[in-house]
């Protein structure tokens, strides 16, 4: 029992030191700064159109977004589409699904009420949740304190996994794997979906690797959260009313308690 | 009620009289809220007010999400995202629910840990202390069900290892956890059930809520100082005590307010702070996460559940004696159940004949430590189950046991208690002046005490 109190003791001394350690050997994550990040931030909706472009063109080759209804796409908050926008969008995409008359599974041409279509490729994981499912952030001593300065870590990890590569490659049981510093292990199976000048977008906005990446990482984050403009007016029209109900609820209190704690010096 | 001399419903008008005869709900709602409440009570008995609240929220937020929700393994995971972006306002049922449970064990550690302070627990409130703990396992329980509702992969996950714990039993084991899950692992049976169970369950804890609250208005609140009300006449009574209504409904309603506007800053800027990421991706049955940690109300018995491995001498002891019935595996199970349960057992274990920690200066600073044990067992709880955790979750552990059941049996023996007051009155008048007499007033420069209202 001795032996292990003092052992005990002993690890509590280097507990410090190993917590960091195993930090420095973790993914490398870079924070990029987000504008939804923050009590009042809120999304771009310039941000979110490029993404999705960048989502369309690229992403959704191999990957799905099942949980994303496609007329969501005009709602507030969100990329800010024009209803007839998004109807001309749904038209370039293809759907599987039943038809409602015949009651057959086959390809269509989707509609506004329509999701966006799911996964296309085997081993590619479905995008709707994905910079939700991936929120990270730990230390310090994995009490994800840092989360409340950094934000939730997700839309970083997205666009640091873009930008992670670092241009090597394995063979493993058949198959390439790419060296990548954001993905846990270090070695994806995915190549990379992204290059400078891979999406050219129509305002002129910057189209190298690094800007194309922090949009669709934001579009990702929309399609994950895209509530987060009406939750943070909840939260903060929440927090004024209760300051309010708390201030007159005390000044209440105060009053109904002082002729019981009445005192000579007050 | 509570054997506290004070004034009765008397109906007046003739419709209270013709209903009162008929019956007696008037007077019960009228008692209930005129209860003769100790004056001293400082902000730890608040408590009890957020936890009814958050019960009814919990409800009320929960009855609401199943109008939406599938419970089924092929659609409960997109039924949930359904929620989240279709149902008008669904997202604020659903983050106000999901950080409801966290709000609800916040305050249900405060109020546990208030009565082990003030020696609440004590001769006569035995019963109003075991209920309580039997509507806390009934939490667990509810909380860890509905934590499966969702279906992601921190759900299945944690069901997995969760009802594996019941696997753990000799014998019985196998055949408790197949029934517990419907079949042999977790699948939509288990979804089913549970999500039966965590619609039944609040309403149980309702019913218990009832009781709790009706025995403790049988034997009076306890109080900072320990010392009862006094009981021999109504003036007496009545110089220790103020009605519920409106003294502690308005300074309990202000400290409501308080902690519900740091509820909605967190369900407002980060309600995923409390929850896994994992959970936001569909349970897969073939795809372990690396680590399956459970929330963190949980963490503190987690860590007593996995301290206890096969080389930590006590259970290479318990192995041998039981001839291998209680394994690692069966001797953690036990520990962590007889965490709770050694609670239970406070009020005869705790040999001090004085009720309040405010008067025991040996049990102070073990009760601190207690503190201290019972936050860092919900740390190591979610590290990994490596050196050196380990080493310290076994001594926190230990601790946790130690203090019930031997520091507590002990302290009442060697420990020399500090005099007491005499009265709450007396309590009462030390900090805010004499309350019934308008000449009480203080020595010049005397300092007010501290604000325990």
């Amino acid at each position: 029992m001795f032996s292990t109190v003092t052992r005990a003791l002993a690890a509590l001394i280097i507990a410090t030191s190993a917590v960091s350690a195993a930090e420095e050997t973790h993914q490398q994550i870079t924070d990029y700064a987000f504008p939804f990040e923050g009590p009042f931030g809120t999304y771009d909706q310039n941000q979110l159109q490029r993404g999705l472009k960048v989502y369309t063109e690229v992403c959704s080759a191999c990957h799905g977004l099942k949980f994303v209804p496609i007329r969501t796409l005009s709602d507030e908050g969100g990329p800010g589409f024009s209803d007839e926008q998004v109807s001309a969008y749904a038209e370039q995409i293809e759907v599987y699904r039943e038809d409602e008359e015949t009651g057959e599974y086959d390809y269509f041409t989707a509609g506004v009420t329509d999701h966006f279509p799911e996964v296309r490729s085997v081993g590619a994981p479905d995008l709707s949740l994905m910079a939700k499912a991936r929120a990270g952030f730990h230390g310090p001593a994995n009490l994800g304190l840092n989360q409340l300065i950094n934000g939730i870590g997700g839309p970083e990890y997205i666009a640091s996994l873009l930008t992670g590569y670092t241009g090597e490659e394995k063979e493993e049981a058949g198959t390439v794997l790419y060296e990548n510093t954001a993905y846990p292990g270090g070695w994806i199976a995915m190549a990379p979906p992204l290059y400078d000048e891979s999406v050219i977008f129509d305002d002129g906005s910057p189209d190298d690797l690094e800007s194309a990446s922090q949009d669709v990482a934001a579009f990702l984050m929309w399609t994950a959260e895209p509530k987060l403009a009406a939750r943070k007016q909840m939260g903060l029209t929440a927090i004024v009313l209760l300051a309010l109900l708390s201030g007159l609820l005390y000044l209440t209190n105060k009053r109904i308690w002082a002729p019981v704690k009445r005192r000579k010096d007050s | 009620m509570a054997g506290i001399p004070h004034d009765h419903y008397e109906p007046t008008s003739a419709a209270e009289k013709w209903v009162e005869r008929r019956i007696p709900i008037i007077g019960l709602i009228y008692n209930t809220m005129m209860i003769p409440t100790p004056r001293n009570l400082n902000w730890m008995w608040i408590w009890g007010i957020v936890l009814t609240f958050t019960l009814i929220l919990q409800i009320a937020t929960g009855i609401v999400l199943v109008m939406h929700y599938t419970p089924h393994v092929s659609s409960a995971f997109a039924s949930v995202e359904h929620i989240m972006r279709n149902v008008n306002g669904g997202w604020a049922l659903r983050y106000i629910h999901a950080n409801g449970a966290s709000l609800f064990f916040v305050a249900v550690y405060a109020h546990i840990f208030r009565n082990l302070y003030y020696g609440s627990y004590k001769a006569p409130r035995e019963i109003t202390w075991i209920i309580g703990l039997v509507i806390y396992l009934l939490m667990m329980g509810t909380a860890f069900m509905g934590y499966v509702l969702p279906w992601g992969q921190m759900s299945f996950w944690g069901a997995t290892v969760i009802t594996g714990l019941f696997g753990a039993i000799p014998w019985i084991g196998e055949g408790l956890q197949a029934w517990l899950l419907g079949g042999p692992a977790v699948d939509n049976a288990t979804l089913n059930r549970f999500f039966s169970l965590h619609y039944l369950m609040p309403f149980l804890i309702l019913g218990l809520t009832v009781v709790h609250i009706w025995s403790f208005h049988s034997t009076g609140n306890n109080n900072p100082t320990g010392v009862e009300v006094r009981r021999t006449s109504k003036v007496e009574a009545e110089k220790d005590t103020l009605p519920f209504w409106p003294y502690f409904v308005i300074k309990d309603a202000f400290a409501l307010a308080v902690i519900l506007l740091v509820f909605f800053a967190i369900v407002g800027f980060m309600p995923n702070y409390l929850g896994h990421p994992d959970n936001y991706i569909e349970a897969n049955a073939l795809a372990t996460p690396a680590h399956i940690v459970p929330e963190w109300y949980f963490l503190p018995f987690y860590a007593i559940l996995r301290a206890f491995t096969a080389d930590v001498w006590v259970v290479i002891a318990a192995d041998w004696i039981t001839g291998g019935i209680v394994n690692a595996k069966f001797f953690g199970v036990i520990a962590m159940f007889s965490a709770i349960v050694v609670m239970a057992l406070a009020p005869w274990l705790d040999t001090s004949s004085v009720r309040s920690g405010r008067y025991r200066p040996m049990f102070k600073w073990w009760f601190g430590l207690l503190i201290v044990d019972f936050v860092l067992l919900t740390w190591l709880g979610s590290m990994p189950a490596e050196e050196p955790w380990a080493s310290i979750a076994l001594v926190a552990s230990a601790y946790w046991f130690g203090y019930f059941l031997v520091i507590l049996p002990l302290l009442g023996i060697f420990e020399k208690p500090l005099p007491r007051p005499a009265t709450i009155e007396e309590d009462f008048a030390a900090h805010y002046g004499d309350a019934g007499d308008a000449t009480g007033m203080r020595l010049p420069g005397e300092k007010a005490g501290t604000p325990a209202e």
